[in-house]
């Protein structure tokens, strides 16, 4: 079986949990050997790991047709991809976009990010969408989250082929209930002409289902799952006198950090042997700084701005206990990095990763006495720190991505072979 | 003859209420009054009142031929005496018909017997000097905590005087045997054990109103049938379960009083009889039975992994039982109160990742905190009353000392009243 897969992230170069997603799901399909995949996503840098799927950067697709020399198109491609292939595509254009701004090749430019004109990107990634359906053949279109929603459709509606669509997150979950019209349009068309629609978990399900009206019999969860840390006995705690509790992610409204310092406020009122850390970057983060200062806990609340790779990695496995009180959070994967380093987590029942976790303490995310409580256990009381480390990562250890694999391979099946 | 040796066991742990860490040092009652009473008014309700009204009156019709056991935990017998005292007078009236018995267990349906043996002992007589109080009579048969026994506690419980012990019919300690005969201590023949049928037992229990069942429904006669189709040289079934199966576990419309109200009659009727545990001394033990790790009736394994398997259990009883010296040097009630209750195996069993039913914690996670957090200020409770920087040696021989004290008094009043009449006679 073949699958066009559109994406908008892809390792190394990634912005948010998407990438990662989107990395450990293929390469968890990557062990079926009767399936191929080729994997669609905005602007590759050309180091992506290419070796069980193929990768097609959409700003390296002409969509429109100019004539340009073996040279001359070589260079401007830079090496990302082969000059044949764009020439393979070139001799599919069947629409007119001269309207789009090109380059010299017939290509157009795309940041791979959030740019303010998203909604512009959107839409010329749906032009190159026309031109890939048309060259390639396959048996499956599978879109990641709404950015790639409207490519999806197009080559459907091209094709005729089935189209799965994989709701990483939906705009509930971004504004706390303030949705953004023009976005839950863009949402909503995906998934009334998608097939079949993946979600990652339960709570994004219901969501799916009542904010959006979906037939639940076309609604199905597939958990995510987290890969291997590299080399992950090399991240040993420090050892130093004071526990560590720590907030990691982006410091915005859906995070929920304000719960955090009003829990480590009343932590602080107990035991002074505790530190806190609030790792990342947001638009609340001067919100917090004051929140923290309010509360008369500045010296004990650290910021130590926006983390990356190894640094992530190596500051969960400092930590005693690793807290997501995430307001709406359709799945949530640091969690399940922090337990995989042996760290206990700490998560909202408003997480998708609550689902499928038995060894992380949940409590409701505004539940402040319940998740100092939770603190002051996990620092006070040598069991449960021992019991949630040892449990929790053998908990995580045993959740793959092959087994995802084989789930959306099952849906796929059932679309392709429906009749 | 055939006898069936029927036995309740009566037990409503506390329910502990939410207690958060910042609470410790504060507030001192650990108890979810609302809760408790509520439960303890439906057990008595749809359980208990009914049941006692109906063995009662199978104890009148059958001219005494019927008898059955009881044991109330501490913590069953206090509640009820709170919120539901007409069940302990209908526990009288049934004692006093001579035809039902109560056994003897520790006080606080704990598991001191593991831990503390001092601790033991002084609850099952705190518990047997209870049941005297309330029914006239002393326990002369025991069962330990959700039958927990070892061949050492068997021991220590015939040092107290008893010589029925009840256990748990569990396969790795009967091999091939039949729980319907009467056994003997591993090494002390004059103990004789119980061992309850579980199999038989857990039909009434769990499979009653369960419709999947191959032998669904289960019927007096039925159930009676099993009992006299079974090798004639079997003497005695032991058929032992909580008595909330009787209109909770098995609800009213179940037929499960029906079904209570017909098991004797028709026992009767077929020529089986009823004992109750200290009356077996007819019987002679056919062999003695081996435990030399403790085991119970909880879970698979009928061992104690669901209330000591994990590392929660272990260091939330250890703290507990770090400071049972200084605790009963302590006069202050409420304090000795909360120490025999934060003893209850319930709260353990709650922690485990196996077997937590009946909890009302949302993990075992959750169960640990909350009871951790309590126990954080009782042990504060204990610390502001006998210091720790006392060393438990020096306690114990504190302890000593004042246990001997009285002895010691009685022996020179002793000396000099005879000292006193040698005077007088010279």
């Amino acid at each position: 079986m073949k699958a066009l897969m559109f994406g908008w992230e892809f390792p190394p170069h990634i912005l948010g949990g998407l990438g990662t997603a989107s990395y450990g799901l293929t390469r968890g399909m990557a062990e079926q050997e009767d399936l191929s995949i080729t994997f669609v996503i905005p602007k590759p840098h050309g180091d992506e790991d290419q070796s069980f799927l193929k990768i097609i950067g959409a700003c390296n697709v002409p969509v429109v047709w100019k004539e340009a020399s073996y040279d001359q198109v070589d260079k401007t491609l830079g090496g990302i991809m082969h000059p044949d292939e764009y020439y393979f595509y070139r001799d599919h254009i069947r629409y007119d976009y001269s309207r789009i701004g090109t380059n010299n090749i017939g290509c157009i430019e795309f940041s791979g990010r959030y740019p303010d004109n998203l909604l512009q990107e959107i839409s010329n990634y749906e032009a190159v969408a026309g031109v890939l359906a048309h060259s390639l053949d396959f048996d499956v279109i599978h879109s990641h989250d709404w950015l790639t929603y409207p490519a999806g459709i197009f080559a459907k509606q091209i094709t005729g082929k089935p189209l799965v669509i994989h709701v990483h997150a939906t705009d509930f979950d971004r504004s706390r209930g303030q949705v953004n019209p023009t976005v839950y349009s863009i949402e909503k068309r995906g998934m009334d002409i998608a097939d079949h629609i993946i979600c990652v978990s339960d709570l994004t399900r219901r969501t799916v289902i009542e904010k959006y009206h979906q037939d639940p019999r076309k609604v199905t969860t597939v958990h995510n799952a987290v890969d291997p840390i590299p080399n992950v006995e090399q991240f040993v705690k420090t050892p130093r006198k004071e526990k560590l509790v720590t907030f990691l992610g982006r410091i915005t409204m859906q995070k929920g950090p304000e719960y955090f310092i009003e829990a480590a406020a009343k932590v602080l009122e107990r035991t002074k042997n505790v530190r806190f850390v609030m790792a990342g970057s947001g638009d609340m983060m001067q919100a917090m700084i004051d929140l923290a200062a309010t509360r008369g806990i500045a010296d004990k609340m650290h910021f130590p701005g926006f983390l990356k790779g190894k640094q992530v990695t190596q500051m969960l496995a400092d930590s005693d206990v690793y807290m997501m009180p995430s307001v709406s959070e359709p799945f949530g994967i640091s969690p399940l990095e922090a337990m995989q380093v042996g760290t206990p987590s700490i998560i909202s029942k408003q997480s998708g990763c609550a689902e499928i976790l038995d060894h992380a303490i949940k409590t409701d995310y505004w539940d402040i006495d319940a998740m100092a409580d939770a603190i002051y256990a996990i620092v006070e009381y040598p069991s449960i720190y021992q019991t949630l480390s040892k449990e929790g990562r053998d908990e995580v250890n045993r959740i793959t991505w092959d087994k995802a694999g084989l789930k959306v391979r099952d849906i796929y099946n059932a679309v392709v072979y429906r009749d | 003859m055939k006898n069936i040796c029927l036995y309740f066991e009566v037990h409503i742990p506390y329910a502990l209420k939410r207690y958060r860490f910042f609470e410790i040092g504060n507030d001192h009652y650990y108890y979810d009054d609302f809760t408790n009473e509520e439960r303890v008014r439906y057990l008595a309700e749809k359980s208990f009142l009914p049941a006692n009204k109906i063995l009662l009156e199978a104890i009148k019709t059958s001219s005494k031929a019927f008898s059955c056991a009881f044991s109330l935990s501490g913590a069953a017998i206090e509640q009820l005496e709170q919120y539901a005292p007409e069940v302990i007078d209908s526990f009288q009236e049934l004692a006093a018909t001579g035809q039902v018995e109560f056994l003897a267990e520790p006080y606080g349906h704990s598991m001191a017997s593991i831990y503390n043996e001092d601790e033991f002992e002084l609850q099952v007589k705190k518990h047997a000097d209870k049941i005297k109080e309330l029914f006239g009579k002393k326990p002369s048969a025991f069962r330990n905590t959700d039958f927990i026994y070892s061949d050492e506690i068997g021991e220590k419980v015939a040092s107290m005087g008893y010589k029925t012990i009840l256990m748990e019919g569990a396969k790795h300690i009967l091999g091939w045997r039949s729980p319907n005969y009467v056994y003997q201590h591993a090494y002390l023949p004059k103990v004789k054990l119980l061992v309850r049928n579980y199999i038989m037992s857990n039909h009434v229990t769990f499979d009653f109103s369960n419709t999947s069942w191959s032998e669904y429904p289960l019927t007096a006669d039925k159930f009676i049938d099993w009992m006299a189709a079974s090798p004639q040289e079997e003497e005695i079934f032991n058929i032992w379960m909580g008595y909330e199966t009787f209109g909770c576990v098995q609800k009213d419309y179940t037929g499960i009083f029906d079904f209570l109200k017909a098991l004797p009659r028709l026992a009767l009727n077929k020529g089986l009889g009823f004992v109750t545990p200290s009356k077996i001394n007819d019987y002679q033990p056919v062999a003695a039975l081996t435990a030399p790790y403790p085991m119970s009736w909880q879970g698979e394994e009928k061992d104690l992994s669901v209330m000591l398997g994990n590392h929660l259990q272990e260091e939330a009883i250890a703290k507990l039982y770090s400071v049972t010296e200084r605790v009963n040097l302590c006069k202050e009630k409420n304090l000795k109160r909360d120490w025999l209750h934060l003893q209850c195996a319930d709260y353990f069993r709650f922690m485990s990742f196996k077997q937590a039913w009946g909890s009302s914690f949302e993990s075992p996670y959750d169960a640990f905190i909350n009871y951790m957090n309590i126990l954080s200020d009782f042990l504060l409770r204990v610390e502001a009353e006998y210091p720790t920087s006392i060393e438990n040696e020096e306690l114990n021989e504190l302890l000593k000392t004042i246990n001997d004290q009285e002895k010691m008094i009685a022996q020179l009043e002793k000396e000099l009243k005879a000292a006193k009449k040698k005077k007088k006679e010279a």
